[in-house]
């Protein structure tokens, strides 16, 4: 039965995902706008694993974004690969250089890795800025195809809609399992304590490590799809600004929830459309935001309406006794 | 004319140690806040930003004279350094390194995104202290203002390292720094102290500022990329350690005016995070670390 209920949030969300095109009207903006968000909670479950079971921040999957869109892009542009293809060669690289990065920073103790990926995001916006007869330089490039899938064009947003949705439903599995397998057990007892760990046999370094790789290939992956959604690519897929979005958006979600970043990624990519005149100072709202939910519940929206829940819980089962 | 190569250089490395002497200031600040709470601030290139931006504010709109302004400017970013850690950081003392640092990113963007909602998008300039008219030494220009910065650098490090040495607070400080409970224990109030090292980063960030800005373009947006710098040249001196900071700072400075000069300039702000990376990988102690002190930090 245990099994069972797991997966029953996962449930929930496929349903909705599946309905919200009827509810909103199927050629509504919406759609757009959660075409983004699907896009976006392929990186924050990834990037919640890695915060919320690693106990480890990024501030780099903007940049591993940006990899796996330019490369998708330029190899589909310039070289002419199939999209699928050129997808997978991107992961491939992002892997190799999340692991590159990811070795010498998770054997560290502490959180060195925050400040090795910012510095490395920051290094691959230079290059991909400074790069400009291969890039485009600041104005990007466009001409990137669109996906097809078995001779189906996926041009239409409704029918991306679905796509993405359905990889973000497939991606929300794997954490599951991730969560519930040996590296999962062995994560969140490195949370607890990375001494106790190491001394019961947990490779701790190993396992954080084989997060960062994953977390940084959903990101790619999911900078893939953006590169392919949006036919162009330039600095803002990979610049900082994205970076401490996705961070954001776990952070406000709750980061010891995959549940929670998606909570996260919703709200802060919807919140936009409400702000008005202050959308040109979006940074200052987000950063407002984060600091109020962390203050008041330091684990999130999530954690803070389960602890709501369970207070409540307690104080009916005290009023019946 | 044809400039020898020679003073070519050593154009190099004069405007090295000028930018060089801001980075190993802003390392100190991420040293002060990091030995008495073991987190990395992120707000402290905004330290940095806000003491730029006040300073332009209070002398050019408000007429005040430089050294008055100076000191109102230092106590202002003092002020907002000690509000954001009675404000984000005390709140939460008892939630875990990992949220604290969080809440810093969070203070990070809000700070600018309030510089943006004040001083808007434009970026300002500060005439220099004490006029633009180079000296001429063995052909290379040397600015007046490279003369101040490393002068109120080394005004700044010689006032610290007095402080932590001599003073009561000081020692209370390093006490908390080297061990927190065993501190407590002795009747130092510990948070305190915390609070305080917000207030003297924020005030080290805003004397860098201060002082940067007549030699380069100050707006809401100038602290990350300082901060990133300064916390490479933290890392290159060992995290912790401000002597070794200020070293690092002059190194980073030169390698990258080096680097400007000679490689390529488009490429010039990735020299210190090719560094950062570097010393990550091969030494992450830094230069001058000590790795049997290190293992004894959290982090």
């Amino acid at each position: 039965m245990k099994q069972f209920f797991k997966y029953i949030p996962l449930f929930i969300v496929v349903l909705l995902a599946a309905l919200f095109p009827f509810m909103v009207g199927v050629k509504s903006y919406w759609i757009t706008v959660f075409i983004f968000v699907g896009i976006y909670s392929i990186v924050t479950i990834g990037l919640s694993l890695l915060m919320g079971y690693a106990g480890q921040i990024s501030l780099g999957h903007g940049a591993f974004f940006g990899i796996g869109a330019y490369t998708s892009g330029l190899l589909t542009t310039l070289a002419n690969w199939n999209p699928w293809l050129a997808i997978v060669a991107s992961l491939v690289l992002t892997c190799i250089i999340a692991a590159l990065i990811g070795y010498p920073t998770l054997r560290l103790r502490g959180h060195y890795l925050a400040m090795a990926t910012l510095a490395f995001g920051e290094i691959i916006v230079i290059v991909f800025t400074a790069e400009v007869d291969l890039t485009g330089g600041p104005s990007g490039f466009g001409g990137v195809p669109r996906l097809s899938l078995f001779g189906l064009s996926l041009k239409s947003d409704l029918v991306f809609y679905y796509f993405v949705w359905g990889l973000v439903s497939a991606v929300l599995l794997l954490a599951i399992h991730i969560i519930h397998s040996r590296v999962g057990r062995a994560l969140q007892s490195i949370h607890g304590s990375e001494n106790a760990a190491n001394a019961m046999g947990v490779d701790a370094a190993k396992y954080k490590l084989q997060v960062f790789v994953l977390s940084a290939a959903l990101a790619a992956f999911a900078g893939c799809l953006y590169a392919h959604y949006m036919t162009f690519v330039s600095p803002t897929a990979c610049e900082l600004k994205l970076s401490i979005m996705l961070v954001v958006m776990v952070a406000v979600g709750g980061m010891h929830s995959i549940w929670g970043a998606l909570i996260g990624t919703i709200l802060l990519t919807i919140l936009p459309e409400f702000l008005g005149v202050f959308q040109d100072f979006d940074i200052l709202v987000y950063g407002a935001i984060l600091i109020i939910i962390l203050l008041f519940s330091p684990d999130g929206l999530y954690g803070g309406v389960r602890q709501t829940v369970g207070f409540i819980k307690r104080l009916q089962r005290r009023e019946a006794t | 004319m044809e400039i020898s190569f020679a003073s070519q250089i050593l154009q190099y490395l004069v405007t090295g140690l000028s930018i060089g002497g801001i980075y190993g200031m802003v390392a100190i600040g991420f040293n002060i806040i990091y030995n008495a709470t073991g987190i990395i601030n992120f707000a402290q290139g905004e330290f940095v930003m806000l003491g730029g931006m006040i300073m332009v504010t209070l002398t050019a709109a408000m007429g005040l004279p430089v050294a008055a302004a100076f000191i109102l400017t230092v106590a202002i970013v003092a002020l907002i350094g000690g509000l954001l850690e009675r404000a984000a950081i005390y709140p939460l003392r008892n939630a875990g390194v990992l949220t604290m640092i969080i809440v810093t990113i969070g203070g990070s963007i809000f700070i600018r995104g309030a510089a943006m909602l004040f001083w808007g998008k434009e970026s300002y300039i500060l005439p220099h202290f004490s006029g633009e008219k180079a000296i001429v030494l063995f052909g290379a220009a040397l600015l007046p203002q490279t003369l101040w910065i490393l002068g109120i650098m080394f005004v700044t490090v010689a006032a610290l390292t007095l402080f932590f040495r001599f003073t009561l607070i000081g020692k209370a400080m390093r006490a908390c720094a080297a061990n927190r409970t065993a501190a407590l224990l002795s009747g130092i109030e510990a948070s305190r102290m915390v609070c305080l090292s917000f207030v003297l980063s924020a005030a080290v960030g805003a004397i860098a500022g201060i002082i940067i800005t007549p030699i380069s373009l100050v707006d809401y947006n100038r602290g990350f990329m300082l901060a990133l710098k300064g916390f490479s040249a933290a890392v290159l001196g060992g995290l912790g350690n401000s002597g070794g900071a200020v070293a690092a700072g002059f190194i980073l400075g030169i390698l990258e005016s080096l680097g400007a000069g000679l490689i390529s300039s488009a490429y010039k702000d990735a020299i210190s995070l090719v560094v950062l990376l570097v010393i990550l990988f091969v030494r992450p102690s830094g230069l001058f670390g000590n790795r049997e002190a290190d293992r004894l930090k959290k982090f």
